[in-house]
């Protein structure tokens, strides 16, 4: 039991570890067990943290809460009009006594769970690197990280493994025990990156870089999926990550060289095309620069990058004469421009029925599924 | 010179015959159904020429007590549209597994959990509050009216303008797809071309017009027009947290008109507040948007702690424990609600510094909360609690409202909202608190306030098998929830893999059936109360031994609420009275002046709403004619200085005469 | 004399607990008196914060000017200093009316309107020269974050006071139909208000995006 240990370091998380462990974890879990509660037995040491978070704040709680509901029940029984024998005080309405309880009390809880708060979101950010594999076990020196690129794409995940130089779509997987650092992104609209099992979430947005670090500390395959609202596909943009051994893991970059071709920057345009249930994809190789193109919206050729644009504003922009610089950092406008569906399209911008008009998922999902079968999007209803 | 087709834009913009889903069985059904059920009433109306009174005494009326119900009359009948959303999306997610797709495609499923959101807060729960608010606040403060009251007839037609604006939606285009705060650069033109958003935007700017303006008419009359002796420590409860929920609202919805009219130039003109490219930032619009809408959640909640207080307190016979502390918590919540909103998107990366800030004040919030939760225990607390419906909807809440507050704490840590967010756990944990606080609290307020407003009681056994249903149905709604948010499902989706998860969803369609026999059972008890009326007559104007003015004059009260303006020497003024052997004076009536009805809110509202509808389908020669309209009539109505009138002193005598006959029959003149 | 007994009444209310308190206003009405100054006031606050949002939102985009013009490019400081002496100058000019409205004085209050009024459409017709010369020179609010942040937030000041120019006609009006009755110097205080309201912001945003964005 690894419960608080986040906490472990302090006299006061360990104290009051050992109590709402003791209070909340055999009747919650025994309950619960029967379920694939992930969030509760996650599997990474970060998600571990979290959820060991989430107990001793609902523990803390509860120490209010219960007495709070149990006396309602009491007193509303207590006091019921028809009871003649309790007492009845009509015009009792102060107690300084009282008041100075009813506001200590929850005062006193929230300090606990202030002072919690604190130390769990620094130590917790999604930006610091780990600090450690496991509780007791330090991150070996000789250790690199396992970087991955990822992209949130109208409705699909692709990752970049550079240290590898091979990319994956909708599937991802990790070496046990070895520390990750997620860069994330997005091509289109907001989108959050998450593995309930490996660590909380964070969003990807687009022309902008998160960061996101983790370790899987068990073996198996668990769920990804977007858990920010992103359109059409939404539902589907899920992906398997796998915890491999360090054999695994090497069978699965190998597998990804085997069949993969290479994800060029044409190659990425047209995934990036919106498509639902997208299948898993593997690149051998990819586009030099193409992650950071993505994150700075220019992998179209010809476009201007964020960067290039911040480097111009910060030295007061480029005049009045600068016209065509608009048009190198159109961005949002390339669905259309394409002839592919927005993520929010319907009608009248593309005829496409607003309600139940269309069978949802009948047509192959290919990888390319709505943009290729329909590049004119009038005919995707009529 | 024109071609077809640029005639047809000219005169329709995009608005075209396909946009009507004529071919789209459930809306055919729902459309004939709203048809022919508007049809019967309309004819019901003209049958029993119900439409002069109904022009001269409602739609025309500024009086705020028929203000008021006409408010709490939108939000049933929106609260029907919002809850057959909730059925059609929990039937949905009970369903689409593995290789059943359901019978929602996506594009069809978001729309309906976006209108979902955005009726239920801005169509039934506002107009709750707003309504309950428009119709105590006078009586209590013994006052004859609202400050404006020709701006409260406007405001209410706004916000019922918003609402049908909305409502077209089902039957001409569509709804927005991009949730019920239309988060960029999802809603933005380029990701969201079609009109639903269009629709979102005007009718929400229609709307807010309204809740501003009655925001600032509230602040004032409680403001300037309490009666006599009632300091604002001798104010009801119920005017404290109005007061301040009025305060929220002027204070919190400008910044959502101002960001829906970046978001319309986004959309409208092409400017780039909050795209992704040439500067544009959407990060911007989460926080902007958060700061209306945390506060939001307050202006909610807040009147229906003042219902609790009130119900607590009158049904326990007792004064209400704490009362002091209990203003100091509502107005700490007040100022703290604005110190919060980051705790939405914690998600976002803002650093762990930002981060743990906005979480440890929305923590700090739970204090005055919980303050007032043992303000109402303490209440209860030896006295002689007589559970009538309101009294069971308190307790229930009291139980419910503080689960949900101990998993909004929980939230509010951010590593534990980091695998919490957006999951189905904060679906429930919300409608933990919005379902279990305020609709509670409103009904809580209806069945309480009932009795004034119409001069006889709710019926007692469907009022409360509408509770028992409306209180477990929640629970077997939303505890599943709270389990599919712990197994990391997120909200929104259209249809899960695994299959694993369906019998909880199941569940939770089943609780979604209870409340809707809870719904249904609300309706036989206005039915059933409304054909027994005679029997539930309270001819008294104080049915429940009540504590605060409104109980002191009739039910229904007069136009004119109170003969006399009361004075005031304590909390409980009316209890005062009571006990103090009050006596009704029977002579010396004067003659009361009144402010006139209008028809200038209503015509208004309509224009508002063709207004929008032009706007939305690029109309622009509609847009531009209806816009000069409101202008040219908005100046005639400041042309119209005669906007009062007396109500004659023998009116006056007659009213209160018939009112000592009635009281001398109950026995207590 | 109402308020009189009221008084009277608190006093009663403490002192001794056996005279049975008096209850009712029998006096007659009971009419609470600056309700609409206060509900303006809120009203001009809500307002207020429109604008806030529309400074904050010009503070986080003001520099994101896309690879384009930025204020030194396209602001023209003299101009708009004639532009803000004029709004200034009807600042003034309304309190000359305010002050004629005091005396009972309607000619002077009309003629003061009336100068208000000229200096407002001046105010109004630079602004409209300005933003058409930057929309022919390219910078249009679609070109960047910068510009859309700076249209918005002048244009709606700019709107505002073209909509309290029409207040402003229709009171005139209102003014020669009936003269300066209480209705009528209530509804001059309510846009007295709005126009220093208005003027305030100006300054705001002369300072703010004007100076800071030209001189920074």
């Amino acid at each position: 039991m690894n419960a608080l240990r986040l906490l472990g370091d302090r006299p006061f998380g360990a104290a009051a570890g050992r109590i709402l462990r003791g209070l909340l974890l055999l009747p919650l879990f025994g309950l619960l067990a029967g379920c694939n509660l992930t969030v509760m037995f996650p599997a990474g040491d970060v998600a571990m943290q979290q959820r060991n978070l989430v107990l001793a704040s609902t523990g803390l709680m509860l120490l209010i809460i219960l007495p709070v509901i149990a006396l309602t029940l009491l007193f509303a029984w207590r006091y019921r009009a028809s009871n003649t024998e309790a007492r009845h005080d009509p015009d009792w309405d102060h107690s300084t006594g009282l008041e100075v309880v009813i506001w200590t009390a929850p005062l006193l809880i929230i300090i606990a769970l202030g002072a919690l708060t604190w130390i769990s979101t620094h130590t917790l950010d999604p930006f610091r690197p780990l600090s450690r594999l496991e509780p007791g076990k330090p991150i070996p020196a000789e250790t690199k990280p396992l970087e991955v690129q990822v992209v949130a794409l109208d409705w699909k995940w692709l990752f970049f493994l550079p240290e590898y130089n091979v990319a994956v779509v909708n599937e991802l997987a990790a070496p046990v025990n070895r520390p990750v650092t997620f860069k994330l992104t997005s091509a289109s609209v907001m989108n959050a990156f998450y593995i309930p099992a490996l660590a909380g979430m964070i969003y990807a947005m687009p022309g902008m870089e998160t960061k996101l670090h983790a370790v899987i500390n068990k073996p198996g395959t668990f769920e990804g999926l977007a858990s920010h609202y992103s359109g059409t596909g939404f539902s589907r943009m899920t992906f398997k990550f796998h915890g491999l051994d360090g054999d695994g893991f090497d069978k699965w970059i190998a597998k990804a060289k085997a069949e993969g071709k290479e994800l060029s920057r044409e190659a990425f345009l047209e995934l990036e095309r919106p498509s639902e249930n997208a299948p898993v994809m593997y690149y051998a190789s990819f586009a030099d620069g193409l992650y950071k193109s993505i994150v700075g919206m220019c992998a179209v050729p010809g476009k201007m990058c964020m960067h290039e644009m911040m480097a111009i504003d910060a030295k007061g922009g480029a005049g009045k004469d600068s016209r065509e610089n608009a048009a190198r950092l159109q961005y949002d406008n390339r669905h259309t421009e394409r002839g592919d569906d927005a993520p929010g399209a319907t009608t009248p911008a593309t005829h496409r029925a607003p309600r139940s008009e269309e069978p949802a998922g009948d047509s192959d999902h290919g990888p390319h599924g709505k943009g290729q079968n329909s590049p004119a999007p009038n005919q995707t209803n009529n | 010179m024109f071609s077809d087709t640029d005639l047809q834009k000219l005169l329709f913009g995009r608005l075209t015959l396909a946009d009507i889903p004529y071919h789209e069985p459930i809306l055919l059904v729902t459309f004939a159904g709203v048809a022919i059920g508007g049809l019967a009433v309309l004819a019901t109306i003209t049958y029993f020429r119900f439409w002069g009174p109904l022009w001269r005494d409602w739609f025309t009326s500024v009086d705020h007590k028929k203000i008021g119900i006409m408010y709490v009359v939108l939000a049933f009948v929106m609260l029907l549209r919002g809850f057959a959303d909730a059925l059609l999306m929990r039937s949905q997610q009970a369903i689409a597994f593995g290789a059943n797709e359901g019978y929602l495609p996506p594009h069809h499923y978001d729309q309906i959990f976006t209108a979902h959101g955005v009726i239920m807060i801005f169509f039934v729960a506002m107009p709750f509050v707003t309504g309950l608010m428009n119709y105590v606040v006078p009586l209590q403060i013994g006052a004859r009216d609202v400050a404006f009251p020709f701006l409260n007839n406007f405001s209410f037609w706004m916000t019922v303008s918003g609402a049908i604006t909305v409502m077209i939606s089902l039957f001409v285009g569509e709804f927005s797809r991009a949730t019920w705060l239309g988060y960029p650069p999802l809603s933005g033109a380029d990701m969201s071309p079609g009109v639903g958003v269009d629709y979102w935007i005007w009718g929400l700017q229609i709307a807010g017009i309204g809740t501003t303006l009655s925001g600032i008419n509230l602040i004032a009359t409680i403001v300037k027009m309490r009666a006599p002796g009632m300091s604002l420590m001798k104010m009801p409860i119920f005017c404290w947290t109005s007061l301040c929920t009025n305060v929220l609202i002027v204070a919190a919805f400008p910044i959502l008109a101002a960001v829906l009219v970046l978001l319309t130039l986004d959309r409208y003109v092409g400017t780039h507040f909050f795209t992704n490219d040439l500067g544009g930032n959407p990060m911007m619009y989460f926080n902007l948007i958060w700061i209306w809408g945390h506060p939001e959640v307050y202006i909610l909640i807040l009147p229906a702690f003042g219902i609790f207080s009130e119900v607590t307190s009158t049904f326990c016979g007792k004064r209400l424990f704490g009362y002091t502390s209990m203003v100091y918590a509502t107005v700490v919540i007040t100022i703290l609600s604005y110190l919060v909103w980051l705790h939405h998107f914690f998600t976002m990366g803002s650093g762990a510094n930002v981060n743990s800030f906005f979480g440890i004040t929305t923590m700090i919030i739970s204090i005055p909360t919980g303050a007032k939760i043992f303000n109402w225990l303490f209440t209860m607390y030896r006295g002689r609690i007589r559970f009538e419906v309101p009294m069971l909807w308190t307790v229930s809440f009291m139980v419910t409202f503080v689960i949900g507050g101990m998993t909004g704490v929980l939230l509010a840590v951010p590593p534990a909202d980091f695998v919490l967010h957006n999951s189905l756990f904060l679906i429930a944990h919300f409608h933990n608190v919005i379902i279990g606080g305020v609709l509670f609290g409103m009904f809580a307020g209806v069945n309480y306030w009932w009795p004034k407003a119409f001069g006889f009681k709710l019926d007692d056994f469907w009022g409360k098998v509408s509770f028992w249903f409306w209180t477990i149905g929640f629970y077997v709604a939303f505890m599943p929830l709270y389990v599919l948010g712990l197994m990391g499902v997120t909200r929104r989706a259209q249809h899960f893999e695994d299959t694993a998860l369906q019998p909880w969803f199941i569940v939770a369609a089943l609780g979604a059936g209870l409340i809707a026999l809870g719904i249904g059972a609300t309706i036989v008890q206005i039915a059933v109360s409304i054909k027994n009326r005679e029997a539930l007559r309270d001819t008294t104007g104080d049915p429940w031994g009540g504590r605060t003015l409104e109980w002191s004059t009739s039910s229904p009260p007069p136009d004119y609420n109170f003969a006399f303006t009361p004075v005031v020497h304590q909390l409980d003024a009316w209890w005062q009275m009571k006990n103090r052997n009050f006596a009704r004076p029977a002579t010396g009536f004067h003659a009361i002046h009144m402010p006139r009805n209008t028809a200038t809110g209503v015509i208004l509202g309509l224009i508002s709403i063709v207004f929008s509808f032009a706007m939305i389908w690029y109309i622009w020669w509609l847009a531009a004619l209806t816009f000069a309209a409101t202008i040219v009539i908005s100046i005639l109505h400041t042309f119209n200085y005669n906007r009062d009138f007396y109500i004659p002193a023998e009116t006056v005598v007659r009213t209160e005469g018939q009112r000592t006959d009635a009281l001398a029959v109950a026995g207590r003149a | 004399m109402a308020t009189h007994a009221i008084d009277a009444l608190h006093r009663d209310s403490v002192a001794e607990p056996d005279d049975v308190p008096v209850f009712q206003d029998l006096e007659g009405e009971h009419h609470p008196e600056g309700s609409t100054m206060l509900g303006f006031w809120m009203y001009l606050m809500s307002d207020c914060l429109i604008f806030t949002v529309l400074f904050a939102t010009y503070a986080v985009l003001g520099r994101n000017y896309a690879a384009g013009p930025s204020p030194k490019d396209l602001f023209d400081l003299s101009l708009v200093a004639v532009n803000t002496a004029m709004l200034l100058f009807s600042s003034i000019t309304y309190g000359f009316a305010m002050l004629a409205m005091e005396r009972d004085d309607l000619p002077k209050t009309q003629l003061w309107l009336a100068v208000t009024g000229l200096f407002g459409a001046a105010f109004i017709g630079i602004e409209l020269y300005e933003f058409a010369h930057l929309i022919h020179e390219g910078a249009t609010p679609q070109r960047s974050a910068f510009l859309s942040a700076f249209f918005t937030l002048v244009g709606t000041h700019g709107l505002h006071v073209t909509f309290g120019l029409l207040w402003l006609g229709v009171l005139m009006l209102q003014l020669r139909q009936r003269g300066l009755i209480v209705e009528n110097r209530r509804r001059l205080m309510c846009l007295s208000m709005f126009w220093h309201f208005l003027d305030v912001i100006w300054i705001g945003v002369f300072t703010f995006v004007y100076l800071m964005g030209v001189l920074q």
